[in-house]
Order: C-alpha cells, then structure tokens, then sequence
C-alpha cells in the first residue's frame, strides 16, 4: 500500500470537493468571490474551470439570499455547499441557518443537506473578522458544528458532511490554511461525531479542538521531557459532542485540562467540563482546567490579541499542574481566560 | 391587468381597478371548484379563530379571512409539482394546496394527526408532497425558502416553479431584497408575490413604507413587477399562471403585489384600534372574495342557488369533520419530542 497523498488544510478541502462534484452531479457551491478568485482561503481555487458557472457559483454579498437559497435548493434535492468565506458573516444569515436550516426536518420531516463552510478562529483582521461562532453554533439543535484540525479530517469530514443528510456548519482555522499533512483518498469519509485520540498518554487528558490541537500536541511534546504523559483528545465535532471518547479518556487519565480559543463565558469548553462532570466525575483526582481565550472581542494589535488566548506557556503550566498536584491547588496557574 | 412579459422592471396596472375583469373561462365545475376552496378556507377559518378564542389552539393563529382568492388563485394558477411557500398567516395556503382540512385543523391543535405531528402549529404547516414548503414564522423567509426551491429546480433541471409570499410587513425588511435580487440575476423561476393586507401587524404599512408602493420598489431590481387585485381570484389565477409559465420558458422571476385585505386584527383576539370599522365593512361589502366570484359565476349562468348553498353545506360539513379530529386526536407522544432533530445526532443516541 503506497504511502497517502500529502496536501495542505486548504488543497484537502478542494480535492474533497472536487472528488464529491465528480462523484455527485448535484453537488454545487455558492458563495461570494469564488469562480475566479477560488474563494479568500483558496478553498475552491480551479474548481470553476472545472465545473462552470452553475456549479461553482459566484453570488452578491447578500448572506440570508445564500443560506437561503442553500437551504431551499437543498430541499429541492441538490447538494449545497454555501460558502461563507468568513464565519462572522453568518451573522447575515443567522435566522436562515438557525431558524430555517436547523428546524426543518424536526418541523416538517424533511431533512436538509446543506453544508456551510466558513473560515474561522482567531487571526488577524481585528474584532469584527474573529468571532468564535462556534460557541452560539453548537448550542442550535439540528445543526453539526465540524471543526478539523488536520488535513486528513478537512476532507473526510468534507466527505461526509456531502454524503449526509442533514446541516453541517463546516468550520476551518484561518491560521491552518497552509497546514501539511497527509491526506486521505476519494472514499476515506471521517465521520461526524467522532473524536480522535491525537495523542495517547496516560497521565492526563487534553480536549480541544482545531488550532488548540497543535497547540496541546507541543505542550505534550514539552512535557514528555518531563516526566508527564499527556493524551491530546481532537474532538473534530463540536456538534453532536463525541461524549464517549472524552469520557473514555478521562476516566482512564483521572485528569482533565480544556483548551479552547472561544471566549470564557458559556464556551464549548464549559460544556465539555459539565460533560466530564456528569460522566467521569468520580474518576477525577483532580478539578478540570480550562485554557481558553479572554471574555473580550478580538484587537488589532498582535500583541494584544496574543493576551488574549491560550498560548503554549499557560497550557504546559496549566497541564502540568493539573497532571501533578496531589490536593488542592489554591492558587492555581489555571483557567487562564477566566483569570485573566 | 398587464401580463406583458417582455418589459422587465416596468409596473404596469397600478390600481387593481384600472384593467378589465380577466374573461372567465367556460369550465363551470372548475370554477365552482374553486369557489368550493375559497368557501372551505372562510369555513375553516372562521371555525378556528373561534376555536382559538376558546383556548384550543395553543398560541392563537393569524387568521386570513378576507384573503381566500389570493390563496385559491395562486394554487389554481400552479401546476402540480410546483411550490408555494408561505408565511405566520398561511391556513389559506395550505388548503388552497390541498392539505386536509382534518390535518390542518389536528396540527393548530398540537395534536398527533396534524399535518405535521403537532411539532409545527398554526405558523409551520407544510406538506412537501403537496408542494407546500412550509408556512413560516419568520417574516420574510418564506420567499427564501421558495427562491432556493427555485434555485433547486434550474440546477436539477426538474421544470417546476416555487411561489414565495410575504406580506407588507416583510416588504420591509432587507432579506427579502436580497432575495428578489438573487432571483433576478439568476433567472431563476420564482413567483415573488407580496400579500398586501395594509397593516403589518398593527403599523399602516403606508406609514413605513417609502416609495409609491411595493411593486414598484420590486421594479427596480428588473423583473416585471404588477399590482393584483387580491380579492378577484380569476385576476390572482391568471398573473399566477402567466408569471409561472413565463417562469418555466427560462425567462425568469415575476413579482406581484396582491391587494388585499384581513378582516380580522393580526392574531385571533386582538383588539383592532389601528384602523375603524368603516373601513372593514367597505372591504367587506363591496370587495369580499368569496362574494365576488360567487356573483360573477351566477350571473355568468355558471353557479345556481342550490349549486352555491350545496358547496357552503359540504364546507361547513368538512369543517365540522376537520374539528371532530382535531378534538378526538390523541396528543403526540411525549417521549417523542426530541426525536429526529437531526441524524448526525440521532445516531449517536445524543439528544441534548
């Protein structure tokens, strides 16, 4: 068996798109700026040659007019994928994704397959360009929130987000675009819903997701030399939570640390601690820690936005605390969005 | 009124009045049909903003009474295969397209036998087989809907036309530009129709709303636009039918305001103090729908006294039906409640 194809966070994307467009004749993209310009993140660059104008369709900026469209062509029985280019500009579109989108099969039986990508997480651009949507996405019955970290899973999950039945928001790392890594072939789906253990240790657990992954996976590196085995959990779902697999490790590990980009308050990592909380409680010897980002809006300037998330020093500080106190931590290096 | 298709963005027939009746065609069972469905929904409605009054329909309803000819035209004017989606005031719609008046009542109730389990309600009815992509709560989304089942059927090359309705109120907010605009570039086959009542929800939309009227501001995205007179449904069958057959030849989008009228408050029950009483019995008496059609198919020699009273029997009979359902319908089962949200979920046995 030869050795897979290697690709980048942004090329996974296009060759899954362009395998499912040749695979389903159904299949077409809308969004803003794609036909020429391949999209702002390269995402569908020399798909509009390939497949024409109705396939790769170019739209005004009008994102209720997108979803929309998405939604009712999806109805009708194609396979839409909207593009938002940007996650903020959903905003644009919220009652069409959440009110429309979401609730239709639970209303009226019918599901809709429509896919939403967007890229997102925390890059430059200033406040109104780096929205964590996820935290409000993932809180919408009826929605799937997929967010990859790896190349691998950008085209698996692109696979089975186009061969289900049902919304996916599909959500890409702005700062992993050029990411290297290996990449799948035309029929290796990752399925939605599943986590993946990036990393297996044994003293503690690590749960995070998209940039967190690469962040979690140097600190683990780091504290390797340290004596302290950590196990890096990629959730790559946000919606529906892979519960199983986070408990799983956790109840093994004893120990628990979130890393998440979001804004403190309400975030995907609250969820996941009240999860661990309801799940593995009495397998914890120590509270869960959360590393997230600060309860502000994202600056323009780089050093403010640094302050403002998790980075590789509070994570290793934070991990190897909760990995090895042995009683209480009164003042503890943790929870840095919320100490901050 | 004009059905000339050729000069996209011109208005024409300003004023419901200013062109002649359309012909009525020679089909008297079609045309008493018709009048069956106008005398049903009155039925129907009329029977539910009663029961609503009394606390049987969990959330009240928005009752379209006055409204019969824009809903039975439309339908009337479509093929099936076609789609219509609606808006919050949409009973009319959905028996206009056919849904069983026993459905549709049992689902106002929130009960098992509702057209859709109990789980839409008075503003979320549809019936996909049917062509009715949902009524919609939301104002203005309904014609999202539609332009993407518009959009659906020129990617699938499947031949059918969507009709998107909102009404005055939704005229006014900005997605539904965006709509109408997307649908214009793309040629897609859509039917915009705005339902003009006059009032969104207890606003005079002439007292919010910019411009001469609202097919006019349509006319500048180009695609012909024409006022309708709303309360003659032969009017409302025939732009229908010529807008959606232009839709099916390639030509793209029509837009039509309907004028028309609700005779009810905006929700069952509401007190009206925004408009007076005159101007209700006006609308009432010398524009009604349903007596309208019911007078020219008589004096056309199309309708007999006993042919209009056995039509209003076999209403008020279907109605009655309708309400025996409804009332003995069991509740859904509760267990079932947060089931099939979606199946990424649902087959993970995750329902939170």
């Amino acid at each position: 068996m030869s050795a897979p194809e290697q690709g980048t966070y942004s090329t996974a994307y296009q060759a899954g798109m362009r395998e499912e467009m040749e695979r389903d004749a159904t299949v077409f993209v809308l969004g803003t700026d794609l036909y020429d310009r391949g999209g702002h993140f390269s995402q569908v660059n020399g798909l509009g040659e390939r497949f024409g104008h109705d396939r790769i369709r170019d739209t005004p900026i009008s994102e209720a007019a997108m979803v929309a469209s998405g939604v009712g062509a999806a109805l009708a029985g194609a396979r839409p994928v909207v593009d938002l280019n940007f996650m903020d500009f959903a905003y644009g579109a919220m009652d069409e994704l959440i009110n429309q989108a979401a609730k239709i099969r639970y209303m009226w039986g019918r599901p809709v397959p429509l896919v939403v990508r967007a890229s997102t997480g925390v890059a430059q651009g200033g406040a109104q360009h780096n929205n964590s949507l996820q935290t409000a996405l993932m809180n919408v019955p009826g929605l799937a929130v997929v967010y990859p970290y790896r190349p691998w899973d950008v085209k698996g999950l692109l696979k089975s987000a186009l061969r289900g039945e049902d919304p996916v928001v599909f959500m890409m790392h702005k700062m992993l675009t050029g990411a290297r890594g290996p990449v799948g072939g035309p029929d290796e789906l990752v399925p939605i819903g599943r986590a993946r253990i990036a990393r297996p240790g044994t003293d503690v657990t690590v749960v995070t997701y998209g940039y967190g992954v690469g962040l979690a996976e140097k600190a683990a590196e780091t504290l390797s030399g340290q004596g302290v085995d950590v196990e890096v959990v990629d959730l790559r779902t946000l919606a529906p939570l892979d519960v199983d697999t986070v408990v799983g490790s956790v109840r093994r590990t004893g120990r628990a640390v979130v890393v998440d980009e979001a804004p403190h308050l309400a975030g995907p990592a609250a969820e996941i601690i009240a999860t661990i909380s309801d799940r593995a409680f009495w397998y914890l010897d120590q509270p869960v820690a959360r590393v997230t980002g600060a309860h502000s809006p994202i600056p323009h300037s780089p050093v403010l936005v640094d302050a403002l998330l998790p980075d590789l020093d509070v994570i290793v500080r934070t991990v190897r605390d909760v990995a090895t106190a042995q009683g209480p931590v009164l003042d503890p290096a943790v929870g840095a969005g919320a100490a901050r | 009124m004009s059905t000339d298709d050729d000069q996209a963005g011109v208005l024409t027939a300003p004023a419901p009045s200013a062109a002649g009746p359309a012909d009525l065609p020679a089909d008297g069972p079609a045309l008493r049909d018709w009048l069956g469905d106008m005398l049903l929904i009155r039925t129907f409605e009329e029977t539910a903003d009663g029961l609503a009054l009394r606390g049987k329909v969990p959330g009240g309803m928005h009752p379209a009474i006055g409204q019969e000819a824009v809903a039975v035209g439309i339908a009337r004017g479509l093929r099936d295969g076609d789609v219509v989606a609606g808006t919050h005031r949409s009973h009319h719609h959905a028996l206009a397209k056919h849904l069983p008046p026993d459905a549709v009542m049992a689902e106002l109730y929130g009960k098992r036998d509702g057209a859709n389990g109990g789980r839409g309600g008075s503003m979320h009815l549809a019936d996909f087989d049917r062509g009715l992509w949902g009524t919609n709560g939301i104002v203005g989304a309904g014609l999202g809907i539609a332009l993407g089942g518009a959009l659906g059927s020129s990617i699938l090359r499947n031949g059918s036309v969507a009709v998107g309705l909102f009404g005055d109120g939704g005229a006014n907010t900005g997605r539904t530009w965006e709509f109408v605009n997307l649908a214009a570039v793309w040629n897609l086959p859509l039917v915009v129709v705005c339902e003009n009542n006059l009032y969104a929800v207890e606003t005079a939309s002439k007292s919010v709303t910019g411009g001469t009227s609202v097919a006019e501001r349509a006319a500048g995205f180009g695609l012909p636009s024409h006022q309708v007179d709303g309360q003659d449904v032969l009017a409302v069958q025939v732009a229908v039918r010529a807008a959606a057959d232009r839709a099916r030849s390639g030509a793209g989008p029509t837009f039509l305001e309907m004028l028309t009228y609700r005779y009810k408050g905006h929700n069952s029950g509401e007190v009206v103090r925004y408009r007076t009483e005159d101007e209700v019995l006006q609308w009432r008496s010398s524009r009604d729908p349903v007596e309208r059609f019911s007078a020219r198919l008589t004096d056309a020699g199309l309708l007999t006294p006993e042919q209009l009273t056995d039509l209003a029997d076999r209403a008020r009979r279907t109605i009655d039906h309708a309400v025996t359902v409804a009332e003995e319908s069991p509740w859904p089962d509760p267990s079932t409640a947060a089931g099939n949200v979606s199946a990424w979920s649902d087959s993970q046995g995750y329902t939170r």
